[in-house]
């Protein structure tokens, strides 16, 4: 068993999860504010968008929205670099188009079209881009936690530098398998961060009624796998850890974890309609943290943006949504014979 | 032009519901997001929210209205800028939404993907069960364990990117040995000793097929897969179809199956046909030391994810093997091991032991069997079966698992669709039988084929 010197990791502080300290998180550039005002804003849009197309009965079975959530996977997108890997559950949407998944692919695929990601095998939960290093998209909590472990050997085989970002909920935090993952991946020090999104109820059963620990962040405790709680809200606070674990992670440490502290609006998926929580929890998260009105104030207040230059992309980001929800629906459903391919892989390939 | 809010549907199959409450009123400025009314069905109450920023122009459904239709306007919404792009907004929900009641496409489906199936299934070209030899090529004898780890170890040599993790695979030289010194020449990079953790390291192993290595991963026995089936079915044999044909899982998941002896049920049962099941997976099951290296080979050349059945009884078995670098054998092929002409008898894997014992006491009293080894159990090699059963019209068949959806259940379905005007028997299955596995050994040998049944079932179609 290899166990790492204590000094392995810079202990990070903290302060950073019970409290807002008065330095806070590092400041973003304007630049860097109003990339992730953009790509958190698409994100919302679509969620809201699919959220009306699935009460139109456009798209089918179940569907996890992302709203809410939307600073973790965009601050996370931006402490990583090009052929570094994703992979998720299946609340996946936003991690899709933070990687640069092209929306109009991936409403296609929730719409079950010939031009989705997974021309139309897939659906909400399973779309995948060898291009953009997203792996999925797993509709089977916390089976993507082993999977992304393993990305993370293959990066350790071949000897190259790159991480894996496997994502996972509060509620496959109590999965078996993850454990069985921590286990190795610390065993072998693989290039992992295991980033657990807390949105504080998994489906309607919160933390507290279903966790002996709550705090995820101490789940690797045992296996010496550093972790912290991070204000999953703040898309500043969320790239600054980013930036530590995935750090550690390149210079050979091995895994890191992050417990994200964040909250979803809406219900676990369409058919839920949330009644295990108040109303009043939904409405305070809403008007105090939300995730892109933080950094809407901020642009404001720094007058890096006039309101009319947010309206401006507000529009924009609409236009692009609306242009994805048409295509959506007007890409043919797949071909009948597309029913008998992509089972099993020819041998000569 | 006002925006539309359409009565949502909370499923799929909602068509109506009630809309019990407005939150909002006309004049009021909405923001997207917010909730401005609550609908019920007979499951749930759902909040409506917003899907644009405006005023509300008109409630068109009086609350605590009954049976409102999904997609029913129910309200109006007064874009906040008069401009194209909401106008655009307000007709796309007048577009009529595609057909897609459940049923309706499958029907069509399935009656043109029936005609493609066959193209996409089949071999391209017509294979042989066993390739042709080089002239003049030597054979060595070996056995089943020897020849297994030969094969690792020359794909090993061939592609760096194949490696073999499981527990006690390295430095223990294997639970059955069948490792044995792989350790010594690739390292322990590529030979990995796995925590006893069965779901962590399959799901591992398919991530790192996934990433496009070559996992060949050891499950002490299949006895503990079960642990890991979630891994090998959901992710390992669906994920190609479910991403479009853009993932590739070229993983080979390997290890003793069925009856070992005296070990009782947790660990003497066969899974054959627990994986022959799946589509999205291959599955093998060879006999003969030859066949488990030539399979070995193609199954971690394979671009699929492989279930390779092995059997703790015949590791230590001898047999001829070509000694030949590059001894690959075609998946999917059966082999006629003998020819006859009275009565066919299909098997695999430790099966073929009591057909064989079977076979030459009935040669004893004139009946003259045609012997199969399946070899491969998914895909099938129905055409081999098939084309048997029409010469000798009749057969049986033999296995290690349970008879309730076994392998024998399978053949006999297909045989009776297919060659139904040329059986003149009933099909019989001789197989485990339907109990978990007993301890005492007068009860194993009771629960196990026997070369006395075989013997029996074939007399029974020969109508003697």
């Amino acid at each position: 068993m290899t166990s790492k010197p204590a000094s392995k990791s810079p202990k990070p502080a903290q302060k950073k999860t019970a409290k807002k300290s008065a330095d806070g998180p590092a400041p973003f550039s304007e630049e860097e504010e109003i990339a992730a005002y953009r790509d958190m804003l698409l994100i919302r849009r679509f969620e809201e968008k699919a959220g009306q197309m699935y009460g139109m009965g456009l798209i089918g079975g179940f569907c996890h929205l992302y709203i809410g959530q939307e600073a973790v996977v965009v601050g996370m997108q931006m402490a990583i670099e090009d052929g570094d890997q994703v992979i998720t559950g299946y609340r996946d949407h936003g991690h899709m188009l933070a990687t640069g998944m092209d929306p109009k692919g991936v409403m296609a695929e929730l719409t079950g079209r010939e031009a989705g990601y997974s021309r139309g095998k897939g659906g909400s939960m399973h779309m995948f881009s060898r291009e953009k290093q997203f792996f999925g998209g797993h509709g089977i909590v916390g089976a993507q936690v082993p999977l992304g472990t393993g990305l993370a050997f293959a990066n350790r085989y071949r000897g190259n530098d790159r991480v894996c970002l496997a994502y996972f909920g509060d509620g496959a935090a109590n999965q078996g398998q993850v454990y069985e993952s921590f286990n190795m991946a610390e065993l072998w020090e693989l290039p992992v961060v295991y980033v657990i999104e807390n949105n504080q109820y998994a489906m309607g059963t919160s933390v507290a009624r279903a966790s002996a620990q709550t705090n995820l962040s101490k789940r690797g405790v045992s296996f010496n796998i550093p972790g912290e709680q991070v204000d999953g809200m703040d898309v500043r606070a969320v790239r600054e850890a980013g930036l530590r674990a995935v750090e550690s992670c390149r210079a050979g440490k091995g895994p890191y974890i992050l417990e994200m502290m964040t909250y979803r609006y809406r219900g676990h998926s369409m058919s839920d309609p949330a009644k295990y929580r108040a109303k009043e929890e939904v409405n305070k998260m809403r008007a105090e943290h939300d995730p892109i009105e933080q950094v809407r104030m901020r642009l404001i207040e720094s007058k890096a943006l006039t309101e009319d230059d947010l309206k401006q992309i507000d529009k924009e980001i609409k236009a692009v949504v609306n242009e994805a929800a048409e295509f959506a629906q007007s890409s043919p459903e797949p071909d009948p014979s597309e029913l008998w391919t992509d089972v099993l892989a020819d041998m000569e390939a | 032009m006002a925006i539309k809010v359409l009565m949502p549907a909370l499923s799929p199959t909602m068509e109506e519901g009630t809309l019990a409450k407005w939150h909002v009123k006309v004049g009021d400025e909405v923001k997207s997001g917010d909730v401005i009314a609550e609908i019920e069905t007979d499951k749930a109450t759902m909040e409506v929210e917003a899907a644009d920023d405006g005023k509300i122009e008109k409630l068109l459904v009086d609350e605590g209205t009954e049976n409102v239709k999904v997609n029913e306007v129910i309200a109006l919404l007064a874009g906040d800028d008069e401009d194209a792009s909401a106008a655009d907004e307000g007709e796309a929900p007048e577009k009529p939404a595609p057909e897609t009641k459940p049923g309706q496409g499958e029907a069509t489906s399935r009656e043109s993907g029936e005609k493609t199936k066959a193209e996409s299934r089949k071999p391209k070209a017509e294979v042989k069960a066993d390739p042709d030899l080089p002239e003049g090529t030597e054979f060595v004898t070996q056995t089943v364990r020897e020849a297994l780890r030969d094969a690792m170890a020359e794909e090993m040599r061939r592609d760096e990117s194949v490696f073999v993790m499981g527990e006690e695979v390295a430095q223990y030289q294997g639970a059955y040995k069948v490792t044995q010194g792989l350790l010594d020449e690739f390292g322990d990079k590529r030979v990995v000793d796995t925590p006893i953790t069965e779901h962590g390291f399959a799901g591992l192993g398919v991530g790192a097929a996934m990433a496009g290595l070559r996992p060949i991963v050891e499950f002490m026995t299949f006895n503990f897969a079960m642990q890991a089936i979630d891994q090998i079915i959901n992710s390992a044999a669906k994920t190609r179809y479910m991403s479009g044909g853009q993932m590739s899982c070229p993983i080979v998941f390997r290890g003793p199956n069925g009856p070992a002896a005296r070990v009782a049920a947790q660990h003497s049962q066969d899974y054959s046909s627990w994986y022959a099941h799946v589509p999205g997976l291959i599955v093998i099951a060879p006999y003969s030391a030859a066949d488990a290296k030539g399979l070995l080979k193609a199954a971690i050349r394979d671009p699929n994810p492989v279930i390779f059945l092995e059997n703790e009884v015949l590791y230590g078995k001898s047999f001829d093997v070509p000694k030949h670098e590059d001894f690959v054998l075609p998946i999917g092929k059966a082999r006629v091991m003998k020819e006859g002409n009275d009565v066919t008898l299909v098997s695999h894997s430790h099966g073929l032991t009591y057909c064989l014992e079977a076979m030459a006491k009935l040669e004893e009293e004139g009946i003259d069997v045609e012997l199969i080894d399946l070899r491969t159990i998914r895909p099938l090699d129905m055409d081999t079966v098939i084309a048997s059963v029409k010469k000798t019209n009749r057969l049986v068949t033999v296995e290690e698992t349970w008879p309730v959806c076994g392998i024998g259940a399978e053949i006999a379905a297909s045989v009776q669709e297919k060659a139904f005007d040329y059986l003149d028997a009933p099909v019989l299955r001789v197989t485990q039988k339907d109990v978990p596995m007993p301890y005492a050994a007068n009860l194993e040998k009771l629960a196990l084929p026997s070369a006395a049944e075989v013997v029996e079932a074939v007399k029974a179609v020969c109508y003697r």
